[in-house]
């Protein structure tokens, strides 16, 4: 058997019911590599070897005792049974932490399963441990991180984006063939795009969100990160479908042709002919990386000679998503995280003998600056006497969005491409001191949250040797088809000179003199008063 | 302050006019929480036994709807003549306090399932009806507990309480009186058991009643400072405790000083109320909708199928005694106002017997309430038994006062009433022929009043009519033996 790491999981699942792996082996290799290299990339936040190797037996008795009572049995296995996965720190497990990547859930055990993990364990998955987010999720770079930021496997020195960062860097490192993420504004697509991986934000409702820390409820979405579309799509089905503990998840069914997107690429391609694609001009903004306007339109054009048929549409309120959405997140948030007060669990201080002053100094002492920045904001937006120019008004933009697509779907597009990022991963600490600079990276994904859209990131080639990532966006319970498009592209680009390579500082990570990302950060942000461009490589 | 706080708030009241509104909140009577699967029954529970990480509020966990709790509020708002919203949401009322875990209540603001609505019910003064503007459906939240432990003041929260399903109902600002507000929650209560809502008990937090009481001067228009009242465990606190707020907020003026704006508690042992914290302005909830929980359509089919649910009314229900029946408007309230004297004379009516609905009415407003109200508490009385028991005292089998002794003993023991009658040997001798004998032996042994009865002195008759009772212990019909004593005496003149 080849490096078990480079696998798919799909072909872990084919080695798996053959007997030519075990779950055990592929497990070993995953926790082995993701422990050696977790000091330069800080993927991980926990890394749970015996409860993984644990998982890997279990999951070796099922399949064994599949393949004692035959096919149909084996057949009826999920796809990932017995294969490594790894979750954002802010989906409970029964007895682990989930810090949420915040100093304020520090040692929090959850007594209970997130209804994502509780699918993940029905599937047979092996759950490797949590991977390092954005402090309640708030963030595009996994730098507001309480427990320091994650390096970008495709240049150390560079942010992997986030907030689902950890869970983005670890598939695109072969830590895991495919990880847990969530989307509030873009934070599973928009690291997919900057460490050069598919990664999903399912329609509102597609995924049950009991269990997950809640940053917005009303725009938080649970999604899968994975090396290909067939993979990402593996793990979407796992978890997805209505959850008796999530009254705002969807009785929709979840369709079993996840599990059968093409294997041939020939075949997969086909999918393009006469499908029909918007280009939505809003959305190429002026401040975008050429390289990834470029990228985009090149990716678009070889859709285009699939057979697609691309146009030009507008979504004329796009500019007003980023302010409505930085009133209802916050406003969300402020409300959510009030649950933070050290009465029941986490962090606390009480030492002022005062329930007020316990509340400020525990929430004070847990909280980062963003999130803080956040909560004030949010507060702010919800007080008397500001509510209805705020949070009313932004509900007000978020239906106006909502029908900027709607138009889009009933003028008979099947999907709409766009760039995740307009910019490719930036230097660690760029962007930390400018929040609004960090905040419009988020232009291009956050109004999908604020439409409940499903779009994925998938990866479109390299600009400057940093991945770029395209767009889809579909229909609302579109995933299938947008999955079919994507595994479509994957099959027309199957032989560009850019599939074959791999993240370019992979190496680097495995030496142990190789600078933690922290330290690194702290060097290019020591560096950068007047320097410039923090981009040359260590 | 000296004066008796009810005498005194006459006398505010005479120069003085009070606005009073009312906030009750009813525990609502649901086999699980408001939105978690946790049981309710949480009486005398050990602390957090009954809680899960939804109702403590762990990171992650989402609100689910308890429909039952939903449909009570649908229900009490038709008992209440309201309006139901064709849909109706959730809001979040945002604030901080260790015994609320999510730093937020699931209430609802700007769509309550009952808006609208009144309720009329008697008072010494005649009938009053009192608008309620508003019903909704909330979140209780947890208890906390302030103690001395290892030296320290602490405080332990019991997380029981969080999460229990409570409906909220506010009246306009039409109460004048003490007794109104006492008689409008009694009404209320009485509504709530009716429907099965709640069993709305005061002394176990069941029900709670918060009073918003404010004077001004006869005639005037604009509203006084209003001060909230607080902690009136019984309706007799409800009544006394607004009284004395009207007559303390009318000595204030009266005095040339001014009502504060504040939150007041009803302090049982001194019959008076006492300053719990100011209130010097309207805290900001920072209400908005509740994203975790979509907004609830309440189709027409679902109010009318929660419609056929709701038993008779207890206006309805007292109308249906006084006009139907014939019952005093008394005897009418007695009999409605009490849900097992309800029970006992609507079962025993059903039984029929042929027994006027008059002579129920009696037996239970008269000996079956005393039983139940009396020392001897706890028993009950089968309305079969009971319509029996009627019955024979309607064809003259037993004596009324045996009857009552009956009853009493059927109160206690459950035993069928025909074997304590005969186990007592109370069925009557109204046979002439085996009443003749007693008659004639009672005349042969006393000679002295027979002689006193043709003297003239007709009460001697009463004393034969003892000796033959006592001959047949008690057995006798009382009735027959007196005609049958005065026919023999004066027969034989
Ligand atoms: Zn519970």
């Amino acid at each position: 058997m080849a490096d078990p790491t480079r696998l798919h999981a799909y072909e872990m699942a084919t080695l798996l019911r053959s007997g030519e792996a075990s779950s055990r082996q592929l497990t070993e290799a995953h926790l082995a590599v993701a422990e050696k290299q977790n000091r330069a990339l800080n993927a991980w936040l926990a890394i749970d070897r015996e409860a993984a190797l644990a998982q890997a037996d279990v999951a070796d008795m099922r399949i064994a005792e599949a393949r004692r009572s035959g096919a149909d049995a084996l057949a009826r296995l999920h796809p990932l049974c017995g294969v490594p996965v790894g979750l954002k720190d802010l989906v409970s497990v029964k007895g682990g932490q989930a810090t949420a990547g915040s100093k304020i859930l520090e040692g929090y055990r959850a007594p209970f399963d997130a209804t994502v993990t509780a699918r993940l364990r029905e599937a047979g998955a092996v759950i490797m441990g949590k991977t390092n987010m954005d402090e309640f999720a708030m963030g595009s770079s996994t730098e507001h991180s309480a427990y320091g930021p994650t390096a970008n496997p495709w240049n150390l020195g560079r942010v992997p984006g986030g907030s689902s960062g950890g869970s983005a860097a670890a598939v695109a490192a072969y830590h895991a063939p495919v990880c847990i993420g969530t989307d509030t504004g873009g934070s599973i697509r928009q690291p997919g795009s900057m460490c050069g991986v598919v990664g999903m934000k399912p329609t509102y409702g597609r995924v049950s969100r009991y269990g997950i820390v809640a940053f917005a409820s009303s725009l938080d979405q649970i999604g899968p990160f994975g090396r290909d579309a067939r993979d990402a799509a593996a793990l979407l089905h796992a978890v997805s479908g209505r959850d008796e503990r999530d009254a705002t998840s969807a009785p929709v069914p979840v369709p079993a042709e996840l599990l059968d997107l093409p294997s041939s690429d020939d075949e997969a391609a086909a999918y393009l002919k006469g499908l029909r694609i918007a280009l939505p001009k809003e959305y190429f903004v002026a401040g975008m990386d050429p390289g990834v306007a470029a990228r985009i339109h090149e990716a678009v054009a070889t859709m285009e000679q699939a057979g697609a048929i691309v146009e030009e549409v507008s979504l004329p309120h796009t500019e007003y998503g980023l302010a409505a959405y930085y009133i209802i997140a916050p406003a969300e948030a402020s409300s959510n995280l009030a649950r933070f007060d050290g009465v029941r669990f986490g962090l606390n201080d009480r030492t002022s003998g005062e329930f007020i002053a316990d509340y400020l100094r525990t929430r004070g002492a847990g909280f980062g600056p963003e999130v803080k920045r956040r909560v004030m904001l949010g507060t702010y937006a919800l007080s008397a006497g500001y509510y209805d120019a705020y949070y009313l008004k932004a509900q007000k933009v978020r239906t106006l969005i909502k029908s900027d697509f709607d138009a889009v779907w009933a003028a008979g597009f099947d999907a709409i491409c766009a760039p995740t990022s307009p910019v490719t991963a930036f230097p660690l600490g760029a962007k930390l001191q400018d929040p609004v600079a960090m905040y419009l990276v988020d232009a291009c994904t956050l109004p999908l949250n604020l439409a409940g859209l499903p779009g994925m990131s998938i990866p479109a080639g390299l600009a400057d040797g940093l991945p770029v990532g395209l767009q889809v966006i579909g229909a609302p319970w579109s995933e299938l088809s947008m999955l079919r498009l994507a595994r479509a592209y994957e099959g027309i680009t199957a032989r560009a000179p850019w599939r074959a390579l791999e993240p370019a500082e992979l190496e680097l990570t495995d030496d142990p003199t190789t600078p933690s990302p922290i330290e690194r950060m702290e060097r290019l942000t020591a560096t950068s008063a007047g320097a410039g461009d923090q981009s040359k490589r260590t | 302050m000296t004066t008796a706080p009810a005498e005194a708030a006459k006398g505010a009241l005479a120069r003085y006019e009070a606005v009073i509104g009312i906030e009750i909140h009813c525990q609502l009577k649901t086999a699980s929480k408001m939105f978690c699967g946790c049981s309710t029954d949480i009486d005398g529970a050990a602390p957090n036994s009954h809680t899960c990480p939804v109702c403590l509020g762990l990171p992650g966990t989402l609100p689910t709807i308890n429909k039952s709790a939903v449909e009570w509020v649908i229900a009490a708002g038709f008992a209440i003549e309201a309006q139901t919203p064709p849909a109706t949401r959730w809001d979040r009322k945002n604030y901080f306090y260790p015994d609320i875990p999510k730093g937020y209540q699931i209430s609802q603001y700007q769509l309550p399932l009952a808006a609208n609505g009144r309720l009329t019910f008697d008072t010494s003064a005649g009938p009053v009806t009192v608008r309620i503007r508003r019903a909704h459906l909330e979140e209780d939240t947890g208890r906390l507990i302030h103690q001395e432990m290892a030296g320290r003041r602490a405080s332990l929260i019991d997380f029981n309480r969080s999460g229990m399903p409570l409906m909220e109902i506010v009246t306009e600002p039409d109460i004048r009186t003490a007794e109104q507000a006492r008689r409008y929650a009694e009404e209320l209560r009485l509504l709530m058991r009716t429907i099965g809502a709640s069993d709305a008990e005061m002394e176990n937090g069941q029900m709670r009643v918060e009073a918003n009481v404010s004077i001004r001067p006869i005639g005037r228009e604009a509203f006084g400072t209003r001060v909230e009242v607080k902690n009136m465990n019984s309706m007799k606190a409800v009544e006394r405790a607004i009284g004395f707020e009207i007559e303390r907020q009318a000595e204030l003026i009266d005095g040339g000083d001014k009502v504060r704006m504040e939150t007041r508690g009803w302090d049982e042992p001194s019959q008076s109320t006492y300053h719990m914290r100011p209130k010097e302005e309207e805290n900001d909830y920072r209400y908005f909708p509740e994203p975790d929980l979509p907004p609830l359509m309440t189709t027409p089919e679902w109010l009318a199928e929660i419609a056929t649910r709701i038993p008779e009314l207890p206006s309805v229900r007292r109308a249906r005694y006084t006009g139907e029946f014939g019952l005093s408007s008394y005897d009418a309230n007695v009999l409605v106002n009490d849900a097992s004297a309800t029970a006992l004379f609507e079962g025993a009516l059903a039984v029929g017997a042929g027994v006027s609905p008059k002579l129920l009415a009696n037996w239970v407003t008269g000996e079956y309430l005393r039983l139940a109200k009396g020392d001897a508490g706890g028993g009950s009385v089968d309305p079969v038994e009971l319509a029996a028991l009627a019955r024979l005292v309607a064809d003259g089998a037993i004596s009324g006062t045996n009857a009552k002794e009956v009853l009493a003993e059927h109160y206690a023991s459950a035993a069928p009433v025909a074997s304590i009658v005969e186990a007592r040997g109370f069925r009557q001798i109204s046979d002439s022929g085996a009443l003749g004998k007693a008659i004639n032996d009672a005349l042969a042994a006393n000679p002295a009043a027979v002689a006193d009865y043709r003297a003239g002195k007709a009460a001697a008759v009463g004393f034969l009519v003892g000796q033959v009772m006592k001959a047949t212990r008690g057995q006798a019909n009382a009735a027959m033996v007196q005609t049958a004593l005065r026919e023999r005496l004066e027969a034989a003149e």
